[in-house]
């Protein structure tokens, strides 16, 4: 007790981790601090935030995950946040995580971080995987040229961690970090000095930035921080300095500025890699085995039916292994509500009180708790699909297609994480660098078809598709996608002309994901389902439960109720889509709030636990208008967490707007055309 | 060398070829720059459909090009070993 104390009492020590996209950072985060995370937001923007704790030789330190980033730039969001952390924060050792199977790539990202006078610890990761390339990394020499320490890692195995962590919390003490100086060349080293001199005159500029990293940072023109020094005064001499400095240069260079200096620092990358760096295979193989699975996933014709079959048994999977758990949970909350209600009449429990239980909360939350294992399994099958690395494939081959199209090959990754939930689908949508495309990209995300949605189909293809399950949802998923796209062209032609920008994208080598970070990663999204079925799917089920019991001593869920009166005044609009009946359009409402309350306030209504649900269902549905049905609530308006983010996304209140309304009436008119084209071909 | 200087999106796949020019637009050059391509990069083409978006490769990472990107790199050709 008193040991922990004193730890409590100590000075946190910060760390901060900052990598590539790809470099293994997550996993190496997800290895130091186990469970012990926390996931928020960075102030100000959705950047998502994640920290975590561990403990070692005593210390307890606090472990900051930055976004994974290329550079340190203001070119994203992203870069803006890493980059103001570690100016801002000045966090006490940061960890760069550097994949060494792309060394200079990412010793980019590293040189910022050392100019920025970080206290950096190198965390020299995937070195299994080099090795397999018969490739050798001289650590000592590494850290003695940069004059940092260096660790070899591998992340996936927890291998060199410890270390890691050792060293990060020896450099704790180094109050003066070594600067390392890339020498820029003469002519470019001389107005450095000028420019450094003017910075080092302004208290204000040297209190918050390394003088030397400032400097070259105002001579490239970085956009970012000359918008960050507007607000200090007494500048103006500085960037005069610097517009004749720029105008010096390149005419004498005959060379633009930017270039003149990323030539420079790839030059001192490019000179610290041959030296540590020793290839022991003569010959180096010129097509990896990446290369060749790539030849068949993203062949020209072959490239959309793989991804199309991918898909195909993705949701069979999560049906198939999914279906015998639906059954034995129903029948555990049938037993559950039964015991329960018996067990509460014993107790005298007033009538109105055990139907608020019994009625209320395990037939409204049970009938959704019920999917939870689809949602799990289709989470497990998604992982499965980022972590191996066919996720940038599938943009690879889409962006062909949506190119044609005039969309981004880069919007369809955003749109493939929408299959899980479209809440990090929108934010997702910030890897677009043109703000265009973003917006198209947020405006069509929410078509997709995500886990939220998946129990109605479930219980709606359980009910009168029982032989194609599957079939029958696939078909859903890729009416959401197909439709995603045709409205994003749209969108383009009509609101946002003018040309898609450039398509560069990192595509990691294939990997077979392990079980442990496929299983985190599960956990990380499916879990959130569950808190969401205990806070807003309960409260909202209340409320419905609530609102069939008004006005005092109605029928319980019946039409006169005011639940019924809501149902019934929108329930006129969907008769041509087949479901008219006030059931139906209350449960669309409420499923506004989160959609699988859609479920959950059929299950309020119809009381009487799962299998009465089915059944209850069958009654008031026919096949045609089931799909009609399913049909709307995979299109119509966006649940209430996605127009948040849409909100916060585009910081427009007119945006989201107008995506609400338009898949509103998107979805109305795709039911309609169901129904209404079906019973012209006899299917109704 | 003495290659010749074209466009990275003519190459055949399995050519070697070295980064000449960037083409102009500063987003451009930084989005490449940060990817690791600037001038003097050695690239190879990995796969070239002549149509729809390139794979290179910059040592043993690999990078996914649009096409029209890949048109605005001048890269000079290796000459056939």
């Amino acid at each position: 007790m008193e040991a922990a104390q004193a730890i409590e009492n100590e000075k946190q020590i910060v760390v901060a981790l900052a990598g590539n996209p790809n470099s293994g950072k997550t996993t190496i985060f997800n290895s130091l601090t186990g469970s012990h995370q926390q996931v928020g937001n960075w102030p100000g923007v959705t950047v998502e935030k994640k920290e975590g704790q561990l403990v070692s030789e005593g210390k307890v330190i606090r472990v900051v995950d930055l976004p994974g980033t290329y550079s340190l730039g203001a070119y994203s969001e992203d870069e803006a946040v890493a980059r103001d952390y570690i100016l801002f924060e000045k966090p006490d050792v940061v960890i760069n995580i550097v994949d060494t199977t792309n060394l200079e790539r990412n010793l980019y990202l590293t040189t910022q971080l050392l100019e920025m006078g970080a206290n950096v610890v190198i965390a020299l990761n995937m070195s299994d995987e080099l090795k397999a390339k018969q490739i050798d990394i001289n650590v000592a020499k590494f850290s003695e040229l940069l004059g940092i320490p260096a660790v070899q890692t591998v992340g996936t195995r927890n291998q060199g961690t410890k270390e890691l962590v050792l060293q990060a919390l020896q450099a704790t003490g180094n109050k003066k970090p070594r600067v390392v100086q890339i020498n820029y060349g003469k002519e470019v080293e001389t107005e450095l000095a000028a420019l450094e001199q003017d910075i080092l005159s302004n208290r204000q500029l040297t209190e918050n930035f390394a003088s030397r990293w400032l400097a070259v940072k105002v001579l490239e023109g970085d956009q970012g921080i000359l918008k960050g020094l507007a607000k200090y005064s007494g500048l103006d001499r500085l960037l005069v300095r610097r517009a004749e400095a720029v105008k010096r240069l390149e005419g004498l260079l005959g060379e633009d500025i930017e270039s003149l200096i990323a030539d420079k620092r790839y030059g001192f990358i490019g000179g610290l890699a041959k030296e540590v760096v020793t290839r022991r295979q003569t010959t180096e193989e010129r097509f990896s085995m990446s290369d060749k699975i790539d030849r068949i996933v993203t062949n020209r014709y072959l490239g959309i039916p793989i991804f199309l079959l991918a898909m195909w048994t993705m949701f069979q999977f999560t049906f198939k292994v999914g279906d015998p758990f639906i059954g034995w949970i129903e029948t555990f909350f049938e037993w559950f509500g039964g015991v329960a209600g018996a067990w509460l009449e014993s107790a005298g429990m007033p009538e109105l009180l055990m139907s608020l239980i019994v009625d209320g909360i395990i037939g409204g939350v049970g009938s959704v708790l019920v999917f939870i294992p689809n949602i799990f399994l289709l989470f497990f099958a998604i992982s499965i699909l980022e972590d191996s690395g066919y996720m940038a494939r599938a943009a690879f081959i889409m962006d062909r297609l949506m190119h044609t199209l005039g969309l981004h090959g880069k919007s369809f990754i955003p749109l493939l994480i929408g299959f899980g939930c479209n809440v990090p689908a929108v934010m997702a949508s910030r890897t677009l660098e043109n703000k265009r495309d973003r917006l198209i990209t947020i405006l069509i995300t929410p078509l997709m078809s995500c886990t939220a949605r998946l129990p109605v189909y479930i219980l709606f293809a359980g009910a009168f598709f029982s032989a194609n399950q599957g079939l029958i949802i696939f078909s859903l998923y890729l009416l959401g996608l197909v439709l995603a796209i045709l409205m994003g062209m749209l969108f383009k032609r009509f609101l946002f002309k003018g040309g898609t920008s450039h398509f560069v994208m990192e595509l990691p080598p294939y990997r077979v994901p392990t079980l442990k970070s496929t299983f985190i990663h599960m956990w990380e999204k499916g879990s959130s389902f569950i808190r969401k079925a205990g806070t807003i799917i309960f409260a909202v089920v209340v409320l419905v439960w609530v609102l069939s019991n008004l006005p005092v001593g109605v029928e319980y869920a019946s039409q006169e109720s005011i639940l019924g009166w809501i149902g019934s005044f929108v329930a006129p609009i969907f008769k041509p889509a087949g479901f008219g009946t006030w059931e139906a359009a209350v449960a669309l409402v409420f499923g506004i709030l989160a959609k699988e309350v859609v479920v959950g306030t059929l299950g309020v209504i119809y009381g009487a636990g799962e299998a009465g649900l089915t059944a209850a269902i069958a009654q008031a549905w026919t096949p045609l208008s089931a799909y009609a049905f399913m049909v709307m609530t995979l299109l119509y308006i966006p649940c209430a967490a996605v127009i948040g983010t849409i909100k916060r996304e585009t910081n427009s209140w007119g945006w989201t707007g107008f995506a609400a309304a338009y898949t509103l009436v998107l979805g109305w008119l795709m039911a309609v055309l169901v129904y209404q084209f079906g019973r012209l071909v006899g299917l109704g | 060398m003495g290659g010749s200087v074209l466009p990275l999106g003519f190459l055949q796949v399995g050519r070697d070829a070295v980064v000449r020019e960037l083409g102009n637009g500063r987003n451009l050059t930084q989005r490449l720059l940060e990817m690791g391509i600037v001038r003097g990069t050695r690239v190879r083409i990995i796969k070239n459909d002549m149509g729809g978006p390139l794979i290179i490769s910059i040592g043993d990472g690999r990078l996914a090009i649009g096409r029209g990107m890949a048109l605005k790199i001048l890269v000079e050709e290796e000459s056939k070993a």
